[in-house]
């Protein structure tokens, strides 16, 4: 039997790990468009200096001998074959599978702006290794002391984090009224924003960019929706990921804005699996589907993949978005829903010198968190989320800075610290 | 494997287990030299919880599927072949995802050196965990598991 598998990263490298758990026997075989194996979020660590290349990677060395796996380096896969059950690389070999797996990640989204060019030079996106290497070749070459990040999600934050690293001065462009806006407000929102300004940077709220101005082939000029034109050499495009279907299409795979899995993280196609950033699975909190795009649901994903595709049967109930995020010193992690639409949600609140903590509870569980400068023993909220827990009788505790294990009911906390393990 | 149990009924409140896995963690080993060898206070890789009388230490309970394993971004925190969850300080780059990922929150983040400040280690190279070694009440304990 063969286990095919598209693509090289967490999800990847979970599934294999888990597959060898049930089956030592069968061969694994693995297709990368990719030179190396990187943890993609270390390269705002790496344009920043503060990680060199050849610590990107974030397994053994030994590790393709030790699972008795082949992997196919810069060995793009072109077109999947349902039926006959085989996959056409860009060389135009046909590779033939009895599971596969697909985890080939995200693309990053490349906005049709007036006056956009692919081949202008000074325009980087931010998700790829060698992108981010062209990026501090491009930075060192041109000694680039200013620049604009278009989008101020996770990837654009994370690219500011990198080059002010790099003492760039930034300026922001973002099309919402605040910073990460997917899970921050306003207030947390403020503290970053202090800090930008320290720094010297701009953030540009409510703009956009309308026009790319450039002169043989090279970036000048951002006409920005205010109808000021800002002088510019460097553009980050940092509008965020879509999951990398493009191999799907035709193929009877289904797919919605990613690939559409079970629980068991099987496609409509049975023996055909999809994990990671490209993969659409259940969302814990509203139980339909949603593409999560970050590590910990990859890893988990990629397991729960593999375990199948060695015939051991595995279900993962979902996860709900988190993250982890530091910028210029501020740290700050989130979990699931935090800023609800709806007026049936109660909003607890706490904001005290720097450190600002959000609670977002509905019919008296916890569905979202934010906390910004106050990230000490932040799982436990992630585990109440998990655990549903009712917390109608803590809630004056949850906002504490002792806010720990012994405020959660006796029954509910030795359980969880006397077992063997954890589901979370 | 042996792990760690805590019997909240039988904790005093002492904070002696706190005292012990500092200075089983210090440079010093010893107990009187561990504060002023400490750059600032030592931290312990357990956290002492007290609300009224009620009282315990709770460290890492070396998941057997470990979400902070799961959650690294650098493979800083792994897992040694008898299952315990250690921590390579060399790899991390303080990224707090494990912060993020462990549901019991005992993982203490050194926010100025950027890296985990602490982390349960099970007191690898001793014959028995500090914590458990020294409270005076047996409300820390070993036990085996299969």
């Amino acid at each position: 039997m063969r286990h095919l598998i598209i693509g090289y990263s967490v999800a990847a490298i979970s599934a294999i790990k888990s597959i060898r758990e049930f089956d030592k026997a069968s061969e694994i075989v693995v297709l990368t468009d990719e030179t190396s194996v990187y943890s993609r979020p270390l390269i705002s660590y790496f344009l920043a200096g503060q990680v060199m290349k050849n610590k990107l990677s974030f397994i053994p060395k030994d590790f393709e001998e030790e699972m008795k796996i082949t992997v196919r380096w810069n060995t793009a896969a072109k077109k999947i074959d349902s039926k006959k059950k085989t996959v056409l690389t860009a060389d135009n070999e046909i590779i033939k599978y009895d599971r596969l797996l697909i985890c080939t990640g995200g693309v990053p989204i490349k906005l049709p702006i007036d006056g956009y060019f692919e081949d202008i030079s000074g325009i980087f996106t931010f998700v790829k290794l060698g992108e981010v290497e062209k990026l501090i070749k491009y930075i060192e070459k041109n000694k680039i002391k200013e620049c604009v990040i278009l989008g101020a999600g996770l990837i654009g934050m994370k690219a500011a984090e990198g080059l002010l690293a790099r003492k760039i001065k930034i300026r922001i462009v973002e099309m919402a009224d605040r910073l990460l806006a997917n899970t921050f407000d306003k207030t947390a929102s403020a503290l970053l924003e202090e800090k930008l300004k320290e720094s010297g940077s701009e953030f540009l709220k409510e703009t956009t960019i309308k026009k790319i101005i450039s002169k043989a082939k090279k970036l000048e000029a951002l006409e920005l929706s205010s109808g000021k034109t800002i002088k510019t050499r460097l553009l980050i495009m940092a509008v965020g990921v879509r999951p990398n279907i493009e191999l799907c299409k035709g193929t009877g795979v289904a797919v919605n804005r990613g690939i559409v899995v079970n629980t068991k993280m099987e496609t409509n196609i049975p023996g055909v699996y999809a994990a990671g950033d490209v993969a659409e699975g259940r969302e814990f909190l509203s139980g339909e589907n949603a593409v999560i795009a970050i590590w910990p649901v990859a890893a988990r994903q990629g397991g729960v993949a593999g375990a199948n595709m060695a015939g051991k049967i595995t279900e993962y109930d979902g996860m709900f978005p988190m993250n982890s995020v530091t910028i210029l010193g501020v740290p700050s992690i989130s979990f699931g829903l935090t800023n609800p639409k709806t007026a049936d949600y109660q909003i607890l609140l706490s904001s005290e010198g720097g450190r600002y903590k959000k609670i977002v509870i509905k019919e008296d569980r916890i569905v979202g968190v934010v906390l910004v400068n106050a990230i000490e023993r932040a799982g436990i909220f992630g585990l109440l989320i998990k655990q549903k827990l009712d917390v109608s009788a803590l809630k004056k505790q949850l906002l504490l800075d002792d806010f720990g294990f012994l405020v959660l009911p006796r029954d509910f906390r030795k359980h969880f610290v006397t077992g063997e393990g954890t589901e979370v | 494997m042996k792990k760690i149990v805590i019997r909240e009924e039988y904790c005093l409140g002492c904070r002696l287990c706190e005292v012990h896995c500092a200075t089983a963690h210090s440079k010093s080993k010893n107990i009187i030299k561990t504060f002023k060898s400490a750059q600032g206070r030592p931290l312990s890789a357990l956290v002492f919880e007290e609300q009224g009388y009620t009282t315990f230490a709770l460290q890492c309970r070396h998941c057997k599927d470990a979400p902070c394993i799961e959650s690294c971004l650098t493979s800083a925190m792994y897992k040694d072949k008898h299952g315990t969850v250690l921590h390579d300080t060399e790899k991390c780059v303080g990224c707090w995802m494990c912060i993020m990922a462990c549901p019991f929150g005992v993982i203490k983040p050194d926010l100025k050196e950027k890296k985990v400040g602490s982390k349960c280690d099970f007191c690898t190279g001793r014959e028995k965990p500090a914590c458990v070694e020294h409270c005076p009440n047996h409300a820390i304990i070993l036990k085996e598991y299969r």
